[in-house]
């Protein structure tokens, strides 16, 4: 009979790099790194920590290797992650609670183990 | 009275300008574009008339058009919280296109929070939905000081956020576009879409102003 037993869900296999790396609440840094070529990691944020706010769907091309052409198989998730005032600025001065989102391809962060 | 330039028009008295023209040569970024334009049209990679209907879709997007989008979630919830979930969707609604690839995260300013939006790397905007940017928004002090000091750079605009409310500055850097939402002024709980997009400027679409109170609608 062609029949699955169980939900869907669990028998499907998904592809490395189909499904998002992180979920919102994770806490992650940016890599700090200084590559040659178009990237769109801006400086001040390069080292900084964040918490995973949301996933940006549908999943997109690294516009990195686009750049230079590449556009096969490098479609992964871009995050939107939430960084304090404070950890960008050390002496910044407004509200504790002021904070910078801003979108960061996935191939840009790393976990932070809670 | 006489003018300073030759050509068959009138001018009243006390209305005389400068002679139109390019006088200047062009500069480096001026030529660069020229020689990259014509490259592409001899190569058969583009039509002018390609380049010359790509100035007339962003000449056809203003903030008008944003400021509809705003006075429509402002009274319609349905339509705001589709737009608050998927900004570029909700806007295909109402027959704005993307031409461009990028979504679109409208964010909310409430009591609470207060959204300003940059794009620190350079110039990215929602163009599909405002237009091009003002010229400010695309130059460094804007794009350096918004993510380092974002309320000084309010209050030069003369937007006072009190202190117990966050500041939330938003640096688009790739694919996403944002837009706020700014608040709906009081007394306006009987205006009609119409007349709430009269309230609703590019400023506060970017964050460093409120959306016009009636009385500054009516002065």
């Amino acid at each position: 009979m062609n029949v699955i037993d169980r939900p869907i869900s669990d028998a499907i296999v998904t592809a490395w790099n189909e499904a998002p790396a992180f979920a919102p609440g994770d806490l992650v840094r940016v890599l700090d790194r200084a590559p040659i070529g178009h990237y769109r990691v801006p400086t001040y944020l390069r080292g900084r920590s964040g918490v995973v706010e949301k996933i940006v769907t549908p999943a997109l091309l690294d516009n990195e290797e686009e750049g230079f052409g590449r556009n096969a198989g490098n479609r992964r998730f871009y995050y939107r992650i939430a960084v304090p005032m404070t950890e960008l600025w050390p002496g910044y001065r407004g509200g504790a609670e002021d904070g910078l989102r801003i979108e960061v391809f996935e191939s840009w962060l790393e976990r932070i183990p809670a | 009275m006489s003018t300073s330039h030759d050509h068959p028009h009138d001018h009243p008295e006390g209305d005389s300008h400068e002679p139109i023209g390019t006088d200047g040569k062009p500069g480096y970024y001026d030529v660069m574009e020229t020689a990259v334009r014509e490259l592409f049209i001899e190569h058969g990679l583009l039509r002018a008339a390609e380049i010359r209907r790509q100035i007339e879709v962003l000449d056809s997007r203003t903030p008008a058009l944003g400021a509809q989008v705003v006075a429509k979630a402002w009274t319609d919830s349905g339509f705001k919280a589709r737009l608050l979930e998927d900004g570029r969707s909700a806007c295909e609604e109402l027959g704005i296109t993307f031409y461009d690839d990028t979504l679109l995260i409208v964010l909310e300013n409430t009591d609470r929070v207060h959204n300003l939006i940059v794009c620190t790397l350079c110039s990215c905007y929602p163009r599909p939905v405002l237009g091009l940017p003002p010229d400010w928004y695309k130059l460094k002090p804007y794009r350096a000081r918004a993510v380092t000091e974002p309320r000084k750079v309010l209050e030069e605009f003369g937007t006072f956020i009190h202190d117990d409310v966050e500041i939330r500055v938003s640096d688009s850097t790739a694919t996403v576009r944002f837009l706020v939402l700014p608040q709906r002024p009081r007394g306006t709980e009987d205006w009609s879409d119409a007349q709430l997009a009269g309230l609703v400027t590019r400023d506060s679409m970017i964050g460093v102003a409120f959306a016009r109170s009636p009385a500054e609608e009516v002065a």
